[in-house]
């Protein structure tokens, strides 16, 4: 049987330098896949191309979701499908409400998907009880996207956006950056509770903490552009006490 | 000398009196190269029934269907008034003035909602609105300017506020075949206080000029303005913004700005800011900026689930959103909020 999430000899580039060279890489439905690496090494890159955003070139390998190709469709279609990134650095947008931005978010895809738009009442409700747990104040939602808030309430942000669009892949790249020890609880926390056996997640990280908190089944090395060495969780905690330095030069 | 002006060319019936590229303040809004001939003046019309979601709440609607010359709004001391007044052209290729003389008295507040709206292709029309203001009067002026895409139109306004009055005024215009919307302000500083702003939604090849001066003649007078436009297709925005403080106008607080986006090649924004300052000790600042929508946020509200046409139309009505914020009566805010979503398309 496919996995959920099925990369094959992926290259891209980013204004036609090479960044992914050859990566290979199956996520099952059920699972959480850790990529860690050094920097430089294609992580951010990965989840853009996964993603569709422009500038980010695929020149070569395929990916797909479910079976289907995912670089046959535009970012939103991607989206209705069910991918989903949180951002290393997320956007601010001014003037549109984070529930206006969630909320037309959430009808597009649904469009996309042929279901009926979400009600306002069910979606207030659901907005409101998402927010107390990952202990956003409902205040915030009303105000400009992001706009004014801290690296972590940001963050935050990503996983509640998260939790209201039910993604079936998620893509976190580096959401440990930025965030204290009772942040990054709270985000782990929300990120836990979205795991399922019809989920399947990919967590990008350089360092071992977050992996502490959203434990993975497994831990893959990218580096130079592709997948140098795969493991259970324990691989994590070689990295953290052995550092990057043989993939590099394996990679190079 | 008598400026040249689109009123005393309809008034003389002579083609040499309308504004021209030479004139330094009308480069970008030429008159004379456009009008080969002053059509006939408009017969007079009727006025057409106004679905604005205002009209029952207004305590009084005016029409001025093609032109009548001299009208008269008085508000008198300590009397609080919310009144619309509906400019109207109706009649194609014919050409019309009117004029508006607004008296708001001590004390009192004035909420005008005015209309310029052009029925039937190739009109010529000329509103000249004289407004004042005195002491501990306020007034808010909204604009909603709904030209025919081939109508030529302009209107002027003159205010003068005594010390302690307020004036707040919001454009709102689609533009029309060449537009220019004028407001000059006799400032007197002396805890009057002043707000500009507008908003231009530009598409096809309509034009329009939002052109304002403000001349602060005394102490701690403060000014604020905010503009900003959407241009498409083959659209022309222009604005023009002068803020003069005189000599002994000290501690004017005048802040000025002015952000265009630009969302086709061919559309055009012409923008000319200018502070002219002859005295000490005042704060006054411009800023301006013309750009497109910011990619990495498209990109963003894409991944979401938006797709392009409605990540697009979200962040440029947000844009915009934030002129419209500054509105302060509350049922033209969310008629102004409307009229922006109908003209962006973005109208759910």
């Amino acid at each position: 049987m496919t996995a959920m999430l099925s990369i094959t000899n992926l290259h891209a580039t980013v204004g036609d330098k090479p960044i992914l060279k050859g990566l290979t890489l199956d996520v099952p439905a059920g699972e959480v896949h850790a990529i860690m690496g050094p920097n430089g090494a294609g992580k951010s890159t990965l989840g853009y191309v996964l993603t569709g955003r422009p500038g980010y070139e695929v020149t070569g390998g395929s990916a797909t979701l479910d079976g289907q190709d995912l670089f046959a469709l535009a970012p939103d279609e991607r989206s209705a499908k069910g991918m989903f990134l949180s951002f290393q650095y997320p956007l601010e947008i001014p003037g549109v409400p984070a529930l206006t931005f969630i909320r037309t978010a959430l009808n597009a895809q649904r469009k996309a998907r042929g279901e009926d738009e979400i009600a306002a009442p069910a979606f207030l409700k659901m907005a409101r009880e998402k927010a107390a747990a990952l202990k956003i104040d409902f205040e915030m939602l009303k105000r400009g996207l992001n706009v004014g808030f801290s690296g972590g309430e940001k963050k935050r942000m990503e996983i509640f956006q998260m939790a209201m669009l039910e993604p079936r892949f998620l893509i976190l790249d580096e959401t440990d950056s930025g965030l204290d020890i009772d942040a990054l609880r709270i985000v782990s926390d929300g990120v836990n509770a979205m795991r399922s056996a019809e989920r399947a997640m990919l967590v990008i990280t350089h360092y071992q903490r977050l992996l502490d908190y959203i434990k993975p089944d497994r831990v893959h090395v990218l580096s130079g552009g592709k997948i140098v060495a795969s493991g259970g969780p324990e691989l994590a905690h070689q990295l953290e006490a052995e550092g990057y330095d043989k993939y590099v030069q394996v990679a190079a | 000398m008598v400026p040249m002006t689109l009123a005393s060319a309809i008034a003389t019936g002579d083609l040499a009196q309308l504004p021209s590229r030479r004139d330094e303040d009308w480069r970008w809004t030429d008159l004379r190269g456009l009008i080969r001939a002053l059509p006939p003046a408009s017969p007079q019309g009727r006025a057409w029934l106004w679905e604005n979601p205002l009209s029952g709440q207004l305590d009084m609607t005016v029409g001025t269907v093609n032109g009548r010359g001299h009208t008269d709004l008085d508000v008198a001391a300590g009397d609080e008034r919310f009144v619309g007044w509906r400019f109207m052209s109706a009649t194609p290729g014919t050409s019309n003035q009117a004029e508006l003389w607004v008296d708001v008295a001590a004390g009192a507040k004035l909420t005008l909602i005015e209309s310029y709206e052009g029925r039937g292709a190739g009109y010529l029309t000329d509103v000249a609105v004289n407004i004042k203001i005195a002491d501990g009067g306020s007034m808010e002026r909204i604009i909603f300017a709904e030209d025919d895409a081939e109508g030529i139109s302009v209107s002027t306004a003159d205010v003068t506020l005594a010390p302690g009055a307020s004036f707040a005024q919001t454009i709102l215009t689609s533009g029309a075949r060449r537009q220019r919307i004028e407001t000059r302000v006799t400032h007197p500083g002396q805890g009057a206080s002043v707000r500009l702003d507008g908003v231009y939604l530009l598409r096809d090849q309509r034009h329009a000029d939002l052109t304002t001066v403000v001349t602060h003649g005394g102490l701690e007078g403060t000014t604020t303005q905010l503009t900003k436009g959407v241009v498409r297709d083959q659209a022309r925005g222009v604005f023009q913004g002068r803020i003069v403080v005189e000599r002994g106008a000290d501690q004017t607080d005048a802040r000025m700005g002015h952000h265009a986006l630009i969302l086709s090649d061919r559309a055009e924004v012409d923008a000319k800011p200018e502070l002219l300052i002859f005295a000490d000790d005042v704060q006054c600042a411009h800023g301006n900026t013309i750009g497109a929508l910011d990619e990495s946020a498209i990109f963003y509200a894409r991944q979401r689930g938006m797709p392009q046409a409605v990540a697009r139309a979200m962040l440029t009505e947000a844009f915009v959103g934030e002129v419209v914020d500054r509105i302060e009566h509350e049922g033209a805010r969310d008629v102004a909020r409307a009229w922006v979503s109908a003209q962006l398309g973005t109208a759910t």
